[in-house]
């Protein structure tokens, strides 16, 4: 419980899931069901962001530890308990699965036609698990929330997806679950340990530098297929070619930070020797992610698979940041994994648009749409330069916030991170050159209908986040400027023992 | 002699006789009521079980603790599903005979002495007991040439086991003296009595257990006898008989060699290893389900040992709850399996399951929720079987155990998400046939107890807590 008495984090985990049940119980034609399950989700996912803004105004940013805290004993002989709770970092990605799960509903009005109610019911599902995955304060119950996310995620991409959907799924699932099992090991390691798996508890434990090493193995295992990190981020580009619309950009928005909230919540605070010791690798896969991903994602010709390495790169830049150990780097990538979901989650919606239209998403099949549709072209433009960090976008202050922190370790480090940015702009341009200017060419792209009211409704909101995101960060960041120190300060003081102790030893 | 700690068998033994008495006598098909009075008879059983007094009776030959109070009960359960599920099922294919629940419930007799032995000799006559009445049952279908090599093959294949296992007894026998479990503890305890023809006769006792729960390398019988068989018995075959030779596996390596657990560790690591391995890898080219749900069974028979290497109360705590959970989906993936019925005809072919989704939303459902269980998706009870087991071996130290285990886990997932894809990814085939009642009654309750059972781990965890202190004296 927490000061209010009230538990609001459960309330909005498992309220979609009340909302699920309430899909299910509809009887009636098909026609019927399927409407009843589209209002149904929508006003489920609509009470839960109304819930949760409740959390955006009574959260507390001066307070660096956990807020609206509820425990529960769970099988408490055992030191497992039900625990949530949010701090500055979490609320975050909280609001952002909240705010993205009405979208994805709406714009799934229209282009899913089949099995309706089974669609919203996975929808619903998902919410439970990635609220639940931010929220969770025992890592046993962290691990149930994020492994089960897979569950309504393969099922989303293998039944409404594309031609190639049952190899994408079923790739996706086996790449996601290899990496898990072995952070169950490791939390079963940390469990014999610390003879709990309370996460704050975990936290302060000090673990000893050996068992640091393979703990944090295991961790990356995990969170690097998650991000996806390069090499292991080949499902990435199979899963958001084929997973329908609303499937990308939740895939986009949120699945994809489940990682970088892993490796800021768990790798870093609780095994702070080892994530010092594993920088350069981190930085190494980082920044060949950024350049290699880059120019992957210039010579593509779909539109879906150049966002999916855009965002391989962009997620790049996150880890980079995360592994400066500074404020100003972990500050960017946490900033930059938030104006990431939304920019590269409406990037995907703007891909929707055009492909709900025309049933193609090959780049060369367009051109010349900004004459038909200016106000399509307007939203893509203003997408696009978000995605590109223009000043002024959502995009800018992450990326300029990381390579400020990558300064701080190295020069190089700065220049090759940086040098994505660069390419960025390139593939981002090209893209949007190829498919807005130009003349049009084809006899059905003459007759393109430019944005309908519900599309607008979509985007409006994106529009509006990424560019206060933009013009007035510190709305944003002030949530986990105390967290952030505190865990910055909390890793100083780890690495200062350490070094200690090796003077000791010695 | 306190003969009432044996209540429960005998009781149960009455009944089948009353059942056999009453089906002979009865001069129409009694089928139906053979089996209802059966079931109740499982019932009753059950709650003598539940209220018993623990003790050891019989000249220390038999006892009755909170393990074999636990066992007994997952035995009962899995016993009473497999029945419920057959009724329909014979009738249809032509088998239904008042025998059939009468054989089994012999079966469970037999595997709830197995379960209370407390002396090598009461072991196999439990033993004995439950296999014979297992070889009919496998051949029960006659006139099928499959079911009759399934229950010659059974015959076989386990009266060898059971030699091996005798012969294991007779060793142990000659060398210390003894065949009660307490008194061979104790003489354990000082490393002098320990000789090598007792450890021979140990593996050999261990040879033979390990074949009853089909684990690699003594598996071999498994596909082709659960593809043969009836399907009902099938059912049975995968849920009682595997919690009754496991619970004998911990008891025997627990209890009486417990303190030669450096002796039988690595074997039975090899063994678990063996298992997982082989049953998350053949499984993946099969087509038939019933033989996927073999090598399945072979698989998690390999996850469960992974506890009783661990060779502790947090491992035998592991094993048990692995048990109990794999009971309940067994019995709903069997359902889901009986369901499958075309024209009045049983199909078993996986593609048989295409676009179920579409003609059969909650058998789908059911099936999927059992796969994500078997597979171990976190939020399924199958899972936090998983959980208990590794977490005794990472306890023990046993990490590559535990290391392949989830690998293994991750490979076994493969085939399980394959009959998702199938169900919801394909285009859908010709509807099944009306199930009966029976089949949506145990697929629905089993579906939700494995769907919820992270709600209420506490008393089974518990429960299998207190019976593996039982073990550990």
């Amino acid at each position: 419980m927490n000061a209010a008495g009230f538990p609001l984090l459960s309330l909005i985990t498992w309220l979609p899931l009340v909302g699920g049940a309430v899909i299910l119980s509809v009887r009636g034609d098909e026609e019927t069901i399927a409407s009843n399950a589209r209002w149904t989700a929508l006003w489920t996912t609509l009470i839960v962001l109304v819930l949760s803004l409740v959390l955006w105004v009574e959260f507390d940013p001066t307070d660096a530890g956990f807020q609206f805290v509820e425990s529960v004993p769970w099988l408490s002989d055992y030191g497992l308990g039900y625990k949530m709770g949010v701090d500055g970092i979490s609320v975050m990605f909280v609001l952002l699965s909240t705010a993205l799960t009405p979208i994805c509903i709406l714009a799934s009005w229209e282009s899913i036609q089949t099995k309706v109610r089974e669609y919203m019911l996975a929808f619903l599902i998902l919410e439970t698990m990635m609220i639940g995955t931010f929220c969770a304060l025992d890592f046993v119950v962290f691990y149930m929330f994020f492994e089960c996310v897979l569950i309504p995620m393969y099922l989303i991409i293998g039944i409404w997806g594309g031609p190639r959907r049952v190899y994408s799924a079923v790739k996706f699932f086996l790449y996601t679950l290899t990496g898990s099992v072995l952070m169950l090991l490791a939390i079963l390691a940390m469990w014999m340990h610390a003879g709990t798996t309370d996460i704050p508890t975990l936290m302060a434990t000090s673990f000893p530098p050996s068992m640091q090493t393979w703990l944090f193995l295991a961790f990356l295992a995990s969170f690097a297929v998650k991000v996806p990190m390069w090499p292991v981020h080949t499902w990435l580009p199979d899963a958001h070619v084929e997973a329908p619309t609303a499937g990308s950009v939740i895939l986009a928005g949120v699945l994809l930070k489940m990682g970088g909230y892993g490796f800021i919540r768990f790798s870093i605070p609780m095994l702070p020797e080892a994530s010092a010791a594993f920088a350069p690798l981190m930085f190494t896969l980082s920044v060949v992610a950024v350049i290699y991903t880059s120019l992957v994602a210039l010579a593509q010709e779909d539109m879906k698979k150049l966002i999916a390495y855009s965002s391989v790169a962009h997620m790049g830049i996150v880890t980079i940041g995360l592994f400066t150990f500074n404020e100003q780097g972990i500050q960017g990538a946490l900033f930059q994994m938030v104006s990431h979901g939304i920019v590269s989650g409406a990037l995907f919606l703007v891909v929707g648009v055009i492909y709900d239209r025309i049933h193609t998403r090959e780049i060369a099949r367009y051109g010349g749409l900004a004459e038909r549709m200016p106000g399509y072209a307007f939203v893509f433009m203003l997408f696009t330069m978000a995605s590109v960090g223009l000043p002024g976008t959502a995009g800018f202050v992450g990326e300029f916030l990381v390579i400020l922190g990558a300064f701080k370790v190295s020069f190089w480090l700065a220049l090759l991170g940086g040098a994505g940015m660069i390419l960025g702009a390139a593939y981002m341009l090209y893209l949007y050159r190829r498919v807005v200017f130009g003349r049009i060419t084809r006899d059905d792209l003459r007759a393109i209908m430019d944005l309908s009211p519900r599309e607008w409704a979509l985007f409006v909101p994106l529009i509006v986040l990424t560019m206060w995101m933009g013009i007035y960060p510190s709305s944003f960041s002030v949530f986990w400027e105390a967290s952030v120190a505190a865990m910055v300060k909390h890793h100083q003081a780890a690495m200062e023992s350490a070094v200690k102790l090796a003077g000791v030893i010695n | 002699m306190n003969w009432t700690l044996a209540l429960p068998e005998i009781v149960l033994a009455c009944f089948g006789m009353g059942v056999l008495l009453f089906g002979v006598l009865r001069k129409q098909d009694s089928t139906m009521l053979a089996t209802m009075f059966t079931i109740f008879g499982f019932l009753v059983t059950g709650l003598l079980v539940a209220t018993g007094l623990p003790g050891t009776g019989f000249h220390g030959q038999f006892v009755a603790d909170p393990f074999s109070t636990f066992n007994k009960l997952l035995i009962l359960i899995g016993a009473s599903f497999a029945a419920l599920m057959s009724l329909d099922w014979n009738e249809k294919q032509g088998i239904g005979r008042f025998e059939f629940p009468v054989v089994m419930l012999f079966a469970v007799v037999g595997m709830m002495i197995m379960v209370s032995a407390s002396n090598l000799m009461t072991l196999y006559v439990g033993l004995e007991l439950q296999s014979l009445s297992l070889y009919v049952l496998a051949a029960f279908a006659r006139d099928d040439i499959r079911s009759s090599e399934a229950g010659l093959k059974y015959f076989v294949l386990s009266g060898l086991a059971s030699g091996l296992l005798l012969y294991g007894v007779s060793m142990v026998y000659g060398f210390s003296g003894t065949m009660d479990f307490v008194v061979l503890r104790d003489q354990l305890a000082n490393p002098a009595n320990i000789s090598a023809g007792l450890i021979v006769g140990v593996v050999f006792v261990l040879v033979g257990l390990a074949f009853k729960v089909s684990a690699v390398p003594f598996h071999m019988w498994t596909p082709d006898v659960y593809q043969g068989a009836p399907t009902p018995v099938t059912a049975f075959f995968a849920m009682a008989p595997k919690v009754a030779a496991m619970a004998l596996l911990l008891r025997v390596m627990a209890t009486p060699f417990g303190h030669l657990l450096p002796a039988w560790q690595s074997l039975i690591v090899i063994v678990s290893i063996g298992s997982m391995a082989l049953g998350a890898l053949a499984a993946i080219g099969q087509t038939n389900i019933k033989r996927l749900m073999a090598y399945s069974s072979i698989g998690h028979m390999g996850f469960a040992l992974i506890g009783l290497a661990a060779g502790s109360e947090d491992g035998v705590r592991g094993v048990l709850v692995y048990m109990a959970v794999y009971v309940f989906m067994t019995a709903g993936t069997f359902a889901c399996i009986m369901s499958m019925r075309r024209n009045g005809k049983a199909v078993e072919e996986i593609k048989d399951l295409a676009g179920l989704a579409s003609n059969d939303a909650g058998l789908a459902m059911a099936l999927a929720v059992f796969m994500f269980s078997l597979a171990g998706i976190p939020l399924m009870a199958g899972f936090f079987a998983k959980l208990y087991v590794f977490l005794a071996a990472v306890k023990a130290g046993l990490w590559t155990l535990a290391v392949i285990g989830v690998l293994a886990s991750v490979v076994g997932s493969f085939y399980y998400i394959r009959i998702i894809k199938v169900m919801y990814f394909d285009p859908a085939g010709e509807k099944f046939d009306r199930r009966p009642a029976a089949l949506s009654f145990v697929a629905a309750a089993t579906g939700l107890i494995t769907a919820f059972f992270f709600l209420f781990p506490t008393p089974v965890v518990d429960a299998a807590q207190l019976a593996a202190r039982a073990v550990f004296p």
